[in-house]
């Protein structure tokens, strides 16, 4: 099977506009006779769950949470980006896509990350019209805010809960078209499987999780919208029921996997303070507009952050990058930090954390207007450590937030099965080997309200396959599958948890796949994993039975596909001999600690296709055309 | 990060295999809890002690475990969300105990709440709730430039005061009346504030108030216990401003 990418020919700018108009269009009297599944309420798949509605269609919708409000876009707390230049300061739907491009360490689709920065203010004013408050100026109009890897504002705020904002401003959306009778909601479902029939996606399965019930449901397409999976290195920022197992049963029935090394490590997260920790809380990034990070200038320097005068401290951001300081892009600031504590420089009990300092800011601006920018920040940081960031400087250190990599996409973000088209966080797209901050929000957005209305048109028009209901032997024979792997997890009856192996994969993925990568260390992981899986065959206990609620069932089956999805990850890391954006391999920095690309070689996506269980997975390659952008070293000095 | 003690509690917590089970005050001994440990967290530690001796471990709900989602609740002494004023459950931490407390867990407890194990409750309520008007009806594509229509800083955020609600159910769990008047009106009250939702204000104010009645929640009677208990500080102004657009709606 080719990768085929269905670019759009013509000049950059107008490839989106020449494609609306080359798709064709379902007749408005036939979009109620096609049914489409979504899974997913994020962002991403509220916004398509909810346009597509509107459209017509008849739209399934699954959440694994009590109620599609929940999903995790609404953790997010800094801000989405727009081209709207309000803030008058040169930006452009061109300067957009150029910092994306650039932030991404060139290794995004030119075509894809033009057309997000053209959608871009689409979404601001769409979202206003919801209702979503965003922060305002006095005199009435939008206020923005500036983010890391970007010199202008561009990126508009609700307080430090913008995810939660644009988030229930989709869940409206959906909640409207759900009265309408347009959208079926289905809580409280977990995807196991995807059903495949001739060729296409038609359906899924599912875990009803209150009931433990195995459910089908068919559809003459399916829109994956199931987030990241960062909890890959069990202690992330992301929620704890996140989990890649819809795009890695996607990926055993013919979807390739992209890029599945690149992940984002956030540098502004609270410190880990111990093994029984579940989770990482971010601090958003927008801090770093105010707060300055620093270490203490001599190593094993164990003074109270008050004691340590200004000559004694290393700004080290701001030293190092003198034009964007402390606001570079989150991998540079992520390895930097990392850096730092390495040389013995690090603060805090665990000396892996780093200074993030506001007391100039509160001086130069006054306590009043640092708390309304960041007042909800400082209260959970205060709940969380018992610390008082207005009083001492924060410590933070960086931490597993996004991953880049994801289920591969054409142009019209359908994967290379027929028929399962992927948005959001779940596919590759759009943010190279790095994302920006406040990018996850606009592409979510960008896919669910903007892309997938008219592409999965386009799908649905081309007919080519009948009306199918679950009766299909497809669907009886995934179900069975389902079931039988859950009996198999029950069956073991060992003396470890799904946690305890979780926990374990964790380490080894943040100690090996982490921040900075090498080769041997990768090599080494790879031989742990294995060891770990097979142990979790062996050794795994699952209390109670499958039908019924049962959470430790769920996690298992969770930990069990990362226990697989982790080597694919070490593969890809293994197969990409360079350094970019968030894979830093030791072996290729520049003599600054840089990462250092190898364009003749690297400068394509590698999409990684299931050759069967045990089985080294195919590496297929789609290489990247740069017409419009010259690739350089990136430089934030 | 503060000093970290070690504390040792016992705790009670309600169990209930399901739905239409009864519900059983269970005893057990949560020791070596670190006191920079979220109470989530110490569930969950006592949790993998339970699976490993062969019990079923307490199903709680949660996710994001940042104070966010909503998901999780329970009431804690008494109190929906714990002892800690304007904090979720998952935010809450053992360093707000003291060693030897006993601390008592249960489930919210509503009509309109159904229990689905241990500290699970059913909240589809809420999502009806917002069904019936939490929305204002405009489809994707056609909305004018953002900055076509200024809002007063002041009303955007009063607005956002209230669109701050996480929907967890504290205030329905915390009532006498197992009221869901704040969240009803944190909803109705932030669309009403915006000139966006001018247009629907009356419809969404009838609609919204009979979903809420008709899904067995009780009146608002001013005891403010929602109020206390909010994790996100919602004040009982919109169930006020609920109010008036209710009987705007009706006589006007």
């Amino acid at each position: 099977m080719g990768l085929e990418s269905r670019i759009p020919a013509g000049p950059l700018a107008e490839k989106w506009d020449r494609h609306l108009f080359e798709l064709k269009l379902v007749n408005p009297a036939n979009k109620r006779k096609f049914d489409i599944i979504v899974v997913g309420t994020g962002l991403a798949g509220a916004a398509a769950s909810a346009s597509m509605a509107e459209l017509g269609y008849n739209v399934k919708t699954f959440c694994i949470q009590d109620s599609p409000r929940r999903a995790h876009s609404i953790a997010a707390q800094g801000g989405i980006n727009a081209a709207k230049n309000y803030s008058n300061d040169g930006d452009s739907i061109w300067r957009l896509f150029y910092d994306t491009i650039k932030g991404g360490d060139y290794r995004a689709r030119e075509a894809n990350v033009y057309r997000l920065a053209q959608v871009s203010n689409l979404i601001i004013d769409h979202c206003v019209a919801q209702g979503v408050p965003f922060a305002r100026d006095y005199g009435g109009l939008l206020s923005n805010r500036s983010f890391g890897g970007a010199q202008v504002s561009r990126t508009f705020y609700a307080r430090g809960q913008t995810g939660q904002q644009l988030l229930l401003g989709a869940y409206s959306s959906l909640s409207r078209q759900a009265a309408a009778g347009k959208v079926r909601l289905y809580a409280r479902r977990d995807m196991l499987d995807l059903v495949v029939v001739d060729g296409q996606a038609r359906g899924i399965v599912v875990r009803n999780l209150v009931n433990g019930d195995i459910e089908t449901y068919a559809a003459d397409a399916v829109v994956l919208a199931t987030g990241g999976y960062g909890n890959v290195f069990y202690l992330s920022t992301n929620a704890m029921a996140c989990n890649v197992t819809a795009c890695f049963q996607a990926y055993k029935k013919g979807a390739f996997f992209a890029n599945p090394c690149f992940t984002q490590i956030h540098p502004t997260c609270i410190p880990v303070h111990g093994d029984y920790q579940s989770k990482l809380t971010l601090m958003s990034e927008s801090l770093r507009n105010d707060g300055r990070v620093w270490v203490p200038q001599t190593p094993g320097d164990k003074r109270a952050p008050g004691q340590i005068p200004e000559a004694g401290r290393d700004y080290f951001l701001e030293n190092k990058y003198p034009s964007f300081g402390n606001l570079v892009p989150r991998d540079v600031a992520s390895r930097n930090a990392k850096e730092q504590c390495d040389q013995g420089k690090g603060v805090g009990e665990t000396g892996l954390a780093v200074y993030l300092d506001f007391a100039d800011a509160i001086q130069r601006d006054g306590r009043e207007v640092i708390s309304q920018k960041y007042g909800n920040l400082f209260e959970m940081y205060a709940k969380i450590t018992g610390q008082d960031p207005y009083e001492t400087p924060m410590m933070i250190y960086p931490a597993v937030h996004y991953t880049m990599g994801g289920l591969w996409v054409d142009y019209n973000l359908m994967s290379t099965i027929p028929g399962l088209f992927v948005t959001g966080e779940a596919n590759f797209s759009d943010h190279g080997a790095n994302r920006l901050g406040a990018s996850a929000l606009m592409q979510g957005l960008a896919d669910g309200y903007f892309i997938i209305p008219y592409t999965i048109g386009g799908y649905l028009t081309g007919g080519g396959y009948k009306k199918i209901t679950t009766d299909h032997p497809e669907f009886k024979a995934a179900a069975g599958a389902v079931a039988s792997r859950i009996q198999r997890l029950l069956a073991v009856k060992g003396k470890r948890t799904a946690d305890d192996f979780h926990r374990s994969l964790g380490k080894i993925m943040w100690e090996y796949c982490g921040m900075a990568r090498n080769n041997a260390g990768l090599l080494n992981a790879r031989e742990k994993i294995a060891a770990l899986r097979s142990e979790f065959w062996d050794n795994l206990l699952v209390p109670s039975t499958g039908a019924q609620f049962n959470q430790s069932l769920e996690k298992a089956g969770r930990v069990a596909d990362f226990l697989e999805f982790g080597e694919l990850m070490i593969i890809d890391a293994l197969a990409r001999q360079e350094s970019c954006g968030g894979h830093f391999n030791e072996a290729f920095q520049t003599e600054e600690n840089e990462a250092r690309r190898d364009d003749e070689n690297f400068t394509h996506v590698a999409a990684w296709e299931f050759a069967g269980e045990g089985q080294a997975p195919v590496f297929h390659k789609e290489p990247l055309v740069f017409e419009n952008v010259k690739l350089s070293q990136r430089s934030y000095k | 990060m503060t000093t970290a003690k070690t504390i040792h509690l016992t705790l009670k917590v309600v169990r209930q295999t399901g739905p239409d089970q009864k519900s059983n005050l269970e005893t057990y001994a949560a020791r070596n809890v670190s006191t920079d440990m979220s109470f989530l967290e110490m569930l969950d530690v006592v949790n993998e002690d339970l699976t490993l001796a062969g019990q079923d471990p307490i199903a709680f709900d949660h996710d994001c475990r940042e104070g966010i989602c909503g998901m999780c609740g329970a009431v804690v002494n008494g109190r929906p969300h714990g002892p800690q004023e304007g904090t979720t459950l998952c935010q809450l931490h053992m360093r707000h105990f003291e060693d030897g407390d006993e601390v008592v867990i249960e489930p919210w407890r509503s009509r309109a709440f159904k229990v689905i194990k241990d500290l699970v409750v059913d909240r589809g309520a809420f999502d009806q709730i917002i069904q019936a008007g939490g929305y204002i009806s405009i489809n994707t594509g056609g909305a004018p430039d953002a900055n076509s229509l200024p809002v007063p800083k002041e009303m955007a955020d009063q607005a956002m005061d209230a669109a701050a609600c996480i929907g967890c159910g504290a205030c329905v769990a915390a009532c006498p009346n197992a009221s869901a008047m704040l969240f009803t009106g944190a909803k109705i009250s932030q669309l009403a504030l915006l000139p966006q939702g001018r247009p629907e204000a009356k419809r969404r104010a009838a609609a919204m108030v009979a979903a809420m009645d008709k899904l067995g929640f009780g009146n608002c009677t001013n005891e403010r216990e929602c109020e206390a208990v909010c994790p996100k500080n919602i004040s009982i102004v919109h169930i006020a401003r609920m109010n008036r657009e209710f009987l705007k709606a009706g006589f006007f």
